[in-house]
């Protein structure tokens, strides 16, 4: 096995009183793509800034390259890309300038900025937008403009804090086929998201992180596996009465769920225990049976949805 | 083996790329008003002046073209880089947020607030030498002593953008701007003795400029100009003014260094 990139131990981040990150372990092997699936104030921007080296941690241990970022936070900064939660580029600037500049502040000379932002460029499928003032982009192009930027010291570890939030879905298909090149390309990347279906189609492996501690770690498949059945079906009887038939539906599957517009019921063979359902007497307004997801491990584990 | 260049050089060679976009615009509005100036006010009422017999003593034995020309090298200095430490630099903190881009590259809070300084010395010699170019023209103002009030104005530039920069650094909202800018930046233009002696004014209001580095460096960059150069006042004067960007440079790294890396 080869030496982790990234090593955690008891991490913690303290703002003031509040424990916004309450000791976490993670190891992140060279070339993986890792994520951490979690909703707001879970906890995920806390953890990668301080990944990033911007962030000092309170308590625990924190290496990157085996490097400690409260001594060589400068070191290790020079060799990783960053794609922080809001975009900070300068956006009276044009696409291009802003790589430039970028460049510049990791020492590399004019003529390497300028050939590697025409690569970039090239990469995000930004190219005729080379001149356009930053203002005027879309939200996906801004993002592909950060991720671009993030690039320009060619780094061996790229860290994208929701790297898709607030696009729509053609950007983020988009953004997603890019992300995949440079894993293709062997850039190891950590990704914060709280959409499931991004950390399914992306990560290798993840950990749902919840009010600031880990609770599950594993590949997409195992942590459904694991945690969750084969197939859900899901119940919608009227609005306002998914609580009074929830309980009716006890026993059939292994478990259920009862949210305000729907019941969830866990099994392994859905459209048998949607049969007896109906052999129950029970009539929904609609059931649907799919493979259980993320999402559902999320539930599980925490008793709350990840859009709450 | 290639020898890394310093990061505060990097972060100037940041700002020479956004200035690049602006510098017509920035170099004529920072150029324009000191002629203006120095055109309404030294030709304008210098005529006055000068014609009233016991005022050239006052001035001490120079036109007032010659007079004021090396104050609005001061003052201009002093408005430019006051400026450009208020709103950009809360900016790059809050709205802009490039001092979090930089901050995620090797370079950090000291290397950002050393840029900024290097770079308003900078601006404050780039409008410098406009306006003493210009008054390299004119038979009263043409000396050497040009040169040395360039630097002088260059201290004044960071001896003002330092503290400010400390207080934009530290400040939630954009609102005390306007007030630095009505209670010490236009009051030191006017009574900072630039347009006449300090020695004209009521004893509180002489306190009040001299307390600020302007006075400081206006006295200086006269005694050049007009070549009535006492070594030893330089000396004061001018470690005065450089306290005051070397306070506001070390309050400032402390400040940003708490704000970039929470
Ligand atoms: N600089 C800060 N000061 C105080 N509290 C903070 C700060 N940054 C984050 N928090 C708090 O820490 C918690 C976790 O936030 P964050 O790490 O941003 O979560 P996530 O990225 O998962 O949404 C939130 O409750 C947030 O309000
Ligand atoms: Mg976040």
């Amino acid at each position: 096995m080869p030496e982790p990139l990234i090593v955690a131990r008891g991490l913690k981040k303290r703002f003031d009183e509040f424990e916004a990150v309450k000791g976490i372990d993670v190891e992140v092997q060279p070339g993986e793509v890792f994520g951490f699936l979690g909703p707001n104030g879970a906890g995920k921007s806390s953890t990668m800034r301080m990944i990033a080296c911007v962030s000092p941690a309170s308590e625990g241990t924190l290496r990157l390259f085996g490097m400690d970022p409260a001594v060589d936070g400068a070191k290790i900064r020079a060799r990783i890309g960053v794609v922080p939660q809001l975009d900070t580029l300068d956006t009276e600037l044009s696409v291009q300038e802003n790589l430039w500049i970028y460049g510049r502040y990791f020492d590399l000379s004019r003529a390497e900025c300028r050939r590697r932002a025409t690569e970039l460029l090239e990469f995000a499928q930004l190219t005729d937008r080379a001149d356009s003032v930053v203002e005027h982009l879309s939200g996906g192009m801004k993002r592909r403009l950060s991720i671009a930027r993030s690039l320009i010291n060619e780094p061996e570890l790229l860290l994208l804090d929701e790297p898709t939030t607030g696009l729509d879905p053609q950007a983020r298909h988009v953004l997603w086929e890019r992300l995949y090149r440079l894993k293709q390309q062997g850039v190891t990347q950590v990704l914060t998201t709280h959409y499931m279906d991004e950390a399914e189609q992306l990560c290798d492996r993840l950990v749902v992180m919840d009010q600031g501690l880990i609770v599950a770690e594993g590949s997409p498949r195992e942590l459904i596996d694991r945690y969750s059945t084969r197939e859900v079906l899901e119940l919608r009887f009227g609005a306002g009465t998914n609580d009074q038939f929830g309980p009716q539906v006890a026993g059939i599957g292994d478990r259920f769920e009862v949210l305000p517009d729907r019941v969830l019921v866990y099994a392994d063979d859905g459209e048998a225990a949607l049969a007896e359902a109906h052999h129950r007497g029970l009539r929904p307004e609609s059931a649907l049976v799919r493979r259980s997801s993320l999402e559902d491990v999320f539930l599980l584990l925490t008793g709350r949805s990840l859009a709450d | 083996m290639q020898i890394a260049t310093p990061g505060p050089l990097r972060v100037v060679s940041g700002h020479l790329v956004v200035f690049r976009r602006l510098w017509r615009l920035n170099l004529l509005s920072s150029f324009v008003q000191p002629m203006l100036y120095l055109l309404g006010l030294g030709v304008g009422v210098g005529a006055l002046v000068d014609r009233n017999a016991g005022s050239t003593a006052t001035l001490g034995g120079v036109s007032y073209v010659a007079f004021v020309a090396p104050g609005l090298m001061a003052t201009t200095a002093m408005a430019v880089c006051a400026a450009e430490s208020m709103w950009p630099v809360m900016g790059g903190l809050k709205w802009r947020r490039d001092y979090h881009g930089i901050a995620a590259t090797p370079l950090d809070a000291t290397d950002i607030v050393l840029g900024h300084m290097i770079w308003m010395a900078m601006r404050a010699g780039i409008t410098g030498a406009a306006v003493a170019t210009a008054l390299a023209f004119v038979d009263d103002t043409r000396s050497w002593g040009l040169v040395p009030a360039v630097i002088v104005a260059m201290a004044v530039g960071i001896a003002f953008a330092m503290p400010i920069m400390a207080y934009s650094v530290g400040a939630e909202m954009d609102g005390g701007f306007p007030a630095i800018q009505r209670f010490v930046i236009i009051p030191l233009f006017l009574f900072g003795g630039a347009f006449y002696p300090l020695s004209q004014l009521p004893e509180a209001v002489q306190w009040f400029a001299r307390a600020f580095p302007l006075w400081h460096g206006v006295v200086v960059a006269r005694g050049f100009t007009t070549g009535d150069t006492d070594w030893a006042g330089v000396a004061g004067h001018l470690a005065y003014v450089l306290l005051w960007a070397a306070v506001g440079t070390v309050v400032s790294i402390r400040r940003l260094a708490g704000r970039l890396y929470p």
